[in-house]
């Protein structure tokens, strides 16, 4: 089963400058037990994505076009506001980037745990007894004392484990994970990545997992999504995506990693350009004015290709892979 | 807590010496003897010489400011000539009175200001936004004695809903409190306005925080966001912004305790003025300050018991 399915998703913010297209036509699914990645520069709306699934999005903001199906049930754009907060922290559950900011600072941290459970029906002890266990299978220290304890008193990744506990309380059926070890240093990183996963199989959620950073993303993720500029350009099998990237973007995106380079650089590659004003957004691909494999015909709207099953790039140029066309 | 105690009671002994310096030099260097003053025209220079003898007046500036000092800090504040009772006695009968209208000015402000404040916020740029924010800066333009003054004709005079003049009946708490009603509104009201203010903006801050955006990813209720995630942090500097105010209070008490003719600390230090009865000045001059430091000090306990951040590094 599809537990989130979003087709041709647009979402406009009004701003002084006038409509900026935040989001357009973004579709994908995200697979029962299935944790999907999504990639992309700084501004690409990765944030507005999952606002737009929580509802959430900012007052100047609204979705222009299509829908998001939850659990093949639940059209989330049209739900009206009581049922789809009664959703969140329940079968949608959320860890945002900043640890340091994300839990209140003058709430305990079992306060802010058994508020979660409001809607449980369970008793002040059994919410309690539940925050605890949570604690404990994230791995805080003396989690009975803990729940006691605020905010601050814990480290950045200690934290978002807690972030990670809270979210994961409900057992949802969706996790949203929006570059939840961006502030966290290498090690604590990888350990973060670890447990996140172990909790996933043991609850049997589904995530949606955003970063900026591609090994996490191939660690950790089943399927990816590359975003460019509020456009899904290619999405697919994790491997087909890492090993086989059709869109330029894609591909350039992946060379730039500094991770994936071969032997010593003394410059990592960049690419050239800036992404597109999205106020006015050019006609065509929306890469073409930064891509080196433009063509004439890409002055116009490129389709989704399906390289592959599942595999799908929106270039004009995906059937032919860019090795292939080198060694042309 | 310790530490904090040490740095609290450091802060508090400097800040009353300096009133005390202050004080002292004032009443030394303004013209004038205030044992003459005390005895009146007709007085012998035998009987002013006497006084002059008991004040201490007669003995080195040094010395008298010795005398002061060390006396202050055990309470002792010297000898009202009028009535020939310690200062501190006499000043101690009126700070009830004071206290009472400095309390009745903070709930006011307190009871209208962090409610306006908060709809203001969670409405923003609505009509009862810009409303309240039009009315904050109206009532804290609005000095505290005119506001007394309307208050006495609207509400006392012309509507005799309220008693106009004195603190009640001794004993009778109803009566008392209806007679602090328009008082404590004069000394509150610009306070509405301030916290009304300062309220809509911290909350503003905090409602963009992330950890709200947290609260309403787990989709808690809305009123609980408001009230319990985000008023509990915006109330802070509101807190601190009164702690600091009582000062500015303390002088509309001032004007109320005049206007209203309550008695109270203001119009027992008006009326000293007056009769240059300088002791009596000086000791509830020192009485009030030693009050700001206090209520600061209960401030700081109280944003202590609100933030665990603050609390962990007393
Ligand atoms: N409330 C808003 N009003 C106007 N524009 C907005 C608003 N929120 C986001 N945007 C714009 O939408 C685009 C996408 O922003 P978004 O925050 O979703 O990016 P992101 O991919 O999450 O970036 P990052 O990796 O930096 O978090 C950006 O161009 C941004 O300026
Ligand atoms: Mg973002």
């Amino acid at each position: 089963m599809t537990v989130l399915a979003v087709s041709g998703l647009s979402v406009e913010f009004t701003t002084e400058g006038g409509t900026l297209q935040a989001l357009r036509d973004v579709s994908f699914e995200v697979p029962e037990r299935k944790i999907v990645g999504v990639v992309g520069e700084s501004g690409c709306g990765k944030s507005t994505l999952i606002n737009a699934i929580l509802g959430l999005l900012a007052d100047n903001g609204h979705v222009s076009a299509g829908e998001i199906l939850f659990e093949g049930a639940q059209e989330l754009t049209t739900l009206d506001p009581t049922s789809m907060r009664a959703l969140r922290g329940e079968r949608i559950s959320t860890v945002f980037q900043d640890p340091m900011g994300a839990l209140n600072p003058v709430l305990s941290v079992g306060r802010q745990m058994v508020n979660v459970q409001y809607r449980s029906g369970r008793s002040k002890a059994e919410k309690t007894a539940r925050a605890v266990e949570m604690l404990q299978k994230v791995r805080i220290p003396d989690a009975e004392k803990a729940v006691n304890r605020y905010p601050h008193e814990f480290s950045g990744g200690m934290k978002q484990r807690i972030a990670i506990a809270m979210a994961l309380m409900m057992e949802p059926a969706l996790l949203i994970a929006d570059e939840p070890t961006t502030a966290l240093d290498a090690t604590l990183e990888v350990a973060t990545i670890e447990l996140l996963k172990e909790l996933q199989e043991e609850i049997g959620c589904s995530v949606l997992f955003i970063s900026h950073h591609l090994g996490v993303i191939a660690e950790l993720c089943d399927e990816v999504i590359v975003m460019y500029a509020g456009e899904v350009v290619e999405r697919g099998d994790v491997r087909d995506i890492f090993n086989d990237p059709r869109h330029p973007y894609a591909h350039r995106l992946l060379d730039c990693d500094p991770a994936r380079q071969k032997g010593l650089v003394r410059h990592l590659p960049t690419i050239p350009g800036e992404i597109p004003d999205l106020r006015a957004r050019p006609e065509g691909c929306i890469f073409r004015p930064r891509c080196h494999r433009a063509e004439a015909r890409c002055t116009e709207t490129p389709p989704e290709i399906v390289v592959s099953p599942g595999h799908m790039a929106r270039c004009w140029v995906a059937e032919v892979p860019e090795r292939a066309e080198a060694a042309r | 807590m310790l530490n904090y105690a040490i740095k609290r009671l450091g802060l508090a002994v400097v800040i009353v010496s300096v009133a005390m310096t202050l004080l002292f030099s004032m009443i030394y260097l303004i013209p004038g003897d205030p044992a003459s003053v005390a005895l009146g025209p007709r007085a012998t220079p035998e009987m002013v010489a006497a006084l002059r003898a008991r004040m201490g007046l007669d003995q080195p500036v040094w010395v008298q400011f010795w005398n002061f000092y060390s006396g202050a800090w055990t309470g002792d504040l010297g000898i009202e000539v009028l009535s020939n009772r310690p200062v501190l006695t006499v000043v101690m009968e009126q700070l009830p009175f004071t206290l009472a209208l400095i309390a009745g000015g903070i709930t006011w402000s307190v009871a209208l200001g962090i409610p306006l404040g908060c709809m203001a916020a969670v409405r923003r740029g609505s009509f009862a936004d810009r409303l309240v924010g039009v009315l904050s800066v109206a009532v804290i333009a609005v000095p505290s004695f005119v506001v007394a003054i309307y208050a006495l004709l609207i509400f006392a005079v012309a509507l005799q809903w309220l008693p106009a003049i004195g603190a009640g009946e001794p004993g009778d708490l109803g009566d008392q409190l209806t007679h602090l009603i328009l008082p404590s509104l004069a000394v509150g009201l610009g306070w509405v306005g301030y916290i009304a203010r300062m309220v809509r903006a911290s909350m503003l801050e905090v409602l963009e925080a992330s950890h709200i955006r947290t609260a309403r990813a787990f989709g808690l209720p809305e009123r609980q966001i408001t009230y319990r995630y985000a008023l509990s942090i915006a109330i802070l500097p509101t807190v601190t912004l009164l702690g600091i105010g009582i000062g500015q209070m303390l002088s509309s008490a001032v004007f109320a305790e005049i206007v209203f003719a309550r008695p109270g600390i203001g119009k027992l230090v008006y009326d000293a003025i007056l009769t240059r009865n300088y002791p009596l000045v000086t000791g509830a001059v020192l009485v009030t300050t030693v009050l700001f430091v206090v209520i600061n000090v209960i401030a700081d306990l109280i944003i202590g018991a609100l933030d665990p951040r603050v609390r962990s590094g007393f």
